[in-house]
This record gives structure tokens, C-alpha cells and sequence, in this order.
């Protein structure tokens, strides 16, 4: 069973349980036993989940989206716009907030959670003045010495007549050289889906984190599905083959820590899962900060220089 | 008397045309055998002998063929002096993906390359280089692990001999038959450009046709200078997928090399028949010193 058959089954089952309105000991039991039925048919699902469900996680309407974390893992945070060149595009969103009480850069791919929203943010989409917005936050970021926080997730960057006008891929290359060099500690967590070369612009970073369900790939399934079989309805075929799960890609020493989500999702229970994002960054700022930045800078070569080579 | 010399003079000519003609490029690219090719631009048919002495390059409408890396060697690097790195790297098939060994074995007898990129030191008018050139004849000229890594060896290996390093890129982007590892190649590569840019040494990136997806996005990008071959296909997203996602058929010319210029991402667009003397003149501009 799939994950969306597993919902429509548990919407059925609580319709059914809504259904009782008595408090007859009767009734009683039945509801306990609808909800137990329900409780057991999702730990079921989610004990094996395919890379497809991954995929159909990864991208559930429910999931959080960045300003989540950016609300909840970090106080006052400040909002900067605009990459100083062309415009400000909102499908970033970037700025100063403070993680533990110390200052730091956010840096954030941003879906809306509904379809207006997501005409603003271009469905999390950047355009090359997105991603050059990136590049002047970050270096912003080394000029204060703030550590600088990734947030990715995305489809991909936009595939468009404007955006192909204004440079994509030289402000994706940039993105790409330009942090392998920034002198302040970088960290990247994947929370949804990390889309092609638009995700990988925020990934060069000291360490990457991937949340259990969300995912990370070199096309989506669809786009891999119809260039190498011209036919975009076996996503679910491609999804199985393309390692792009955080297990896979945690093999492969692409990413180097995984956060474990609930039962049901992130979505089902979003504290069970922030507070262990929280511990993660608290760890790792702490051990990059002790770092000399030749050190730092060497080992985040180092670690990307090292995939492929057998 | 006068007539020996003359019969003499014929026998030599025949036997350096001989020679050169055996030393001709292989018609194994764009250019399939016969005699006569009709140009794809203008339709034009003509004597295959002309196009090869044309730099593969329409006489009648400047449509450049797509080359082979040996032709582009041939063409651009100074006879003899080219020394081949890592040659017989080959890729493996790290995800498993059906189908897609088969493909390397079918592109590695058509080629005769183990993969999509040629790399190694030579002198393109008497100035020592780091060179690589991809080969859009194997697989689209996709970047995967070994082509990465490839590009990565020489781009240090430039960097430690403080040398400058120039791409003739050509390539369809990352080879999703090696997924997430393919991708990761983008960021090697383009680290260790940044590297070499930090010593203080000159990348030229030469954009042939066509250069999109990843390899667009990282290395083919980066360069100090960038020139491009007329009416070349660059970008990010390939014309198709946009087309798909906006929904609208796209203006002529978007995305050739022209355009690219126009909207400042190209310093120039330079002819193939003058391309090695462009590349003379910029070395010499850049104080560097010939040799041999």
C-alpha cells in the first residue's frame, strides 16, 4: 500500500470514528479500537516506506515549510532583501537571526504552503537573482564572522526565458566556488526536496544534514523519468533507482547526519523532530567554531573532492 | 633538367599530400563516410575534403560541426606536444541503472575514448596549457564521477605547475545514469576552479555547442575569459523543458551563443577558424611566455 492509499484508508476510518457520537462503554471500545487500527496501519506504512512514498513525503502540502524552522529554531530573526544587482526574489528568503544567543545567517529556499503563497515564492523556484542574493548574504555572513545556516528545498532552480536572460547557471557556478571559500562555518539541512543544481548552490557547506523523509537528487523522478525512458508517468520507477533517499545519499557520504522523524512525519509531530535539528546544530557550530579556517576551509574541499573517487 | 626537377618537385607534393592525408582527423563525428556531406544549416552539399580544411566548418553558411575531442586537439593544440592524463579511466556504474553499461560500451567503440573528456597538458602556439576537451559524441558529453574527477586531476595538477588551464566544453549536463554522484561533480570541479582562480591563474572557457545543464552551471562558467563558437546552444535548462514549463515557444537565437554575449555572459564569440589565434593573442596579453 502507498502512502496516499494509507491516507485515504485512515481518513475513511476517522470519518467512521467521528461518526460516534455516544459515550456508551460501547462505543467507547469501538473507538479505541478504530484508533488503535489507524495507529498500527501508519507504523506499518512508515516501517516501509519506498523512495516513492519518500518522494510524496518529501513534497506533502502538510510538511513544514522553511519559515518553520526559521520561526522556530531561531529568535529575532531579520529579514534582508535583494541581491543588489537585479531584484529581490522571494522564493530566498534570507537574513540575520540568533541560534543559542549568538548571531548567525540564515539562508532559506522557501515553497508557499498555499497557491498564493506560492506565486510569490515561485513554487520555491529561484531565479539567478536568488541565488545571487545567496552569495551576497553569505558574504556578508564572512565579513561579521556569523556561521551560516542553509536551508534547501526546492524542485530546482526555475527553468525560464527570464531567468536563462539573467544567467542561472554562472549564478548556480557561483554559488557553487564561492562558498567553498567562505572563511565562517557553513551547515546545510535538506527538509523537503533537494532538487538538481538549485539545491546543490546552498549544499557546499561544512555539514550537511538531511531530515529522514525529504529528499535530494540530480532531477526530480519525473524529469529523470521522461529523459532517460521519455515517459514522465514512471516517477515511481525512477524514485527506486536514483538513491535519493537521506539513507542512500548518508551511504554514499554525500550527507553526514540524518534526523529522525515520527511516525506519520514531520508534519504529524514537528518538535519531535526540531528539537533534535536544534541538538545537531548546537553540536556542530560548537565544533566547527573551535576550527582554524585553513582547517575548515581544507576539509569542506576535502569532503566534496573525495565523491566519485573509488 | 628543368623537367626532373619539376617530376621531382610533383612526387614530393604527392607524398606530403599522403602523408597529411594520413594524418587526416577520422570522419567518425557528424561527418559519416562518403565523399559528399550536405551541410544540416544551409543543406548544401559539398566535398567533405572542404569542411575538414574549413576547420569542419560550413564554407557557404559558418555552420561548425560538432567535433570530436581528437579533431578539436588537432585543431588547437600544437602537433606533438600533447601529453594525455588519466586516459584509461573509465566509469563504473555506482547506482546500478540498467541499460547504462551498455551505453559505455557502445560510446567507447565509437569513440575510442574510455569517456566524454580528454585532459592533459600541451602547447597551443608555443604556450604551455592544462587542456581538457569534452567529447559530446560519448554520451551527450555528460559529466559523471570520472569526467568530474578528470577535469578536477588537471585543474590542480595546473594549479601545482602554475599553469593556465583552458575547457572546451561541450556537454548535455550531469549523466543521470550516475544520479547524486554526478551532481556532486559539479561542485568538485568548480572547487578546484576556485582554487586555481586564488593562485592567480587564467581559465578560458570555451563554450561549443551544446553546453547546458551542469557542466553550464559549474566549471563552463567560471572562466576568466569566456569565449564561445557562433550560434552554440549554452544555458542552464535545456530549450525543451523550458518550452514545457512556460508554455510558449522560445524567440530564435535564445540561448545561442550571440545571445549570451549580448546579455553578458560571453566576452566574445569567436569563429572556429580564428579560434587558436584568439587564444595566442590572450595568452600573450596575459604575459605569459611561448615556448618551443
Amino acid at each position: 500500500m502507498s502512502l496516499p492509499e494509507m491516507e485515504k484508508q485512515i481518513k475513511g476510518l476517522q470519518q467512521q470514528m467521528a461518526q460516534i457520537t455516544m459515550d456508551t462503554p460501547a462505543d467507547e471500545k469501538l473507538r479505541l479500537e478504530l484508533s488503535t487500527l489507524i495507529a498500527n496501519i501508519k507504523k506499518d506504512a512508515y516501517e516501509r516506506l519506498t523512495p516513492g512514498d519518500k518522494v510524496y513525503l518529501a513534497r506533502h502540502p502538510l510538511r513544514p515549510n522553511a519559515k518553520y524552522y526559521i520561526d522556530t529554531l531561531f529568535e529575532d530573526f531579520t529579514e534582508l532583501h535583494g541581491d543588489r544587482l537585479y531584484g529581490d526574489d522571494q522564493s530566498i528568503m534570507g537574513g540575520i537571526g540568533t541560534f543559542d544567543g549568538k548571531p548567525v545567517t540564515v539562508i532559506a529556499q522557501m515553497k508557499g504552503k498555499t497557491l498564493e503563497e506560492n506565486l510569490v515564492h515561485n513554487f520555491g523556484m529561484p531565479h539567478p537573482e536568488g541565488y545571487r542574493k545567496v552569495i551576497r548574504l553569505a558574504r556578508q555572513a564572512e565579513k561579521f564572522g556569523r556561521p551560516i545556516i542553509n536551508i534547501i528545498d526546492t524542485p530546482g532552480a526555475y527553468p525560464g526565458i527570464g531567468a536563462e536572460e539573467r544567467g542561472q547557471a554562472e549564478a548556480i557556478a557561483q554559488c557553487l566556488m564561492q562558498f567553498m571559500e567562505l572563511k565562517v562555518p557553513v551547515i546545510a539541512i535538506v527538509i523537503g526536496e533537494g532538487g538538481s543544481g538549485g539545491a546543490l548552490a546552498l549544499s557546499i557547506s561544512d555539514h550537511i544534514m538531511m531530515l529522514e523523509h525529504s529528499i535530494y537528487s540530480v532531477l526530480s523522478p519525473e524529469g529523470f523519468a521522461s529523459i532517460l525512458w521519455k515517459d514522465s508517468a514512471r516517477a515511481g520507477e525512477a524514485a527506486q533507482l536514483m538513491k535519493l533517499t537521506a539513507q542512500d545519499l548518508k551511504e554514499f557520504g554525500i550527507v553526514d547526519s540524518v534526523i529522525k522523524e515520527p511516525v506519520g512525519g514531520i508534519h504529524s509531530w514537528p518538535d519531535f523532530t526540531t528539537t533534535q535539528i536544534r541538538e545537531k546544530l548546537t553540536e556542530e557550530l560548537e565544533k566547527l567554531a573551535a576550527q582554524k579556517t585553513s582547517l575548515l576551509l581544507q576539509n569542506r574541499y576535502k569532503k566534496f573532492r573525495a565523491i566519485g573517487v573509488e | 633538367m628543368s623537367s626532373l626537377f619539376k617530376e621531382r618537385k610533383e612526387m614530393l607534393l604527392g607524398f606530403k599530400a599522403l602523408r597529411s592525408n594520413k594524418k587526416a582527423p577520422q570522419f567518425t563525428g557528424e561527418i559519416p563516410d562518403g565523399l559528399y556531406e550536405k551541410c544540416p544549416s544551409c543543406e548544401k552539399t559539398m566535398l567533405k575534403e572542404d569542411i575538414v580544411e574549413h576547420s569542419f566548418v560550413c564554407p557557404h553558411c559558418n555552420h561548425h560541426f560538432r567535433l570530436r575531442a581528437a579533431e578539436r586537439l588537432q585543431l588547437t593544440v600544437d602537433p606533438g606536444t600533447f601529453k594525455e592524463l588519466m586516459s584509461s579511466a573509465k566509469s563504473g556504474n555506482p547506482l546500478e541503472m540498467p541499460g547504462y553499461e551498455e551505453k559505455l560500451q557502445r560510446d567507447r567503440s565509437k569513440t575510442g575514448q574510455n569517456e566524454a573528456v580528454v585532459t592533459g597538458f600541451g602547447r597551443i602556439g608555443g604556450y604551455p596549457y592544462a587542456i581538457a576537451v569534452m567529447d559530446s559524441y560519448f554520451l551527450m558529453g555528460s559529466m559523471g564521477a570520472v569526467v568530474g574527477e578528470k577535469i578536477t586531476a588537471l585543474t590542480e595538477a595546473a594549479t601545482k605547475r602554475k599553469l593556465p588551464l583552458i575547457i572546451f566544453c561541450t556537454s548535455g549536463g550531469a549523466r543521470m545514469q550516475e544520479g547524486i554522484l554526478s551532481l556532486m561533480q559539479m561542485a568538485k570541479t568548480s572547487a578546484a576552479i576556485g582554487r586555481h582562480n586564488q593562485e592567480g591563474l587564467l581559465y578560458i572557457a570555451v563554450l561549443t555547442h551544446p553546453t547546458t545543464g551542469g557542466v553550464s552551471a559549474s566549471f563552463a562558467m567560471l572562466g576568466d575569459i569566456t569565449l564561445a563558437e557562433p550560434d552554440a546552444l549554452i544555458g542552464f535548462a535545456g530549450p525543451r523543458v523550458i518550452e514545457q514549463t512556460i508554455k510558449q515557444t522560445l524567440p530564435e537565437g535564445f540561448q545561442r551563443s550571440e545571445f549570451l554575449q549580448e546579455r553578458g555572459f560571453v566576452d566574445k564569440v569567436v569563429n572556429r577558424n580564428d579560434l587558436k589565434e584568439t587564444i595566442i593573442k590572450l595568452s600573450r596579453l596575459h604575459g605569459m611566455e611561448a615556448k618551443g
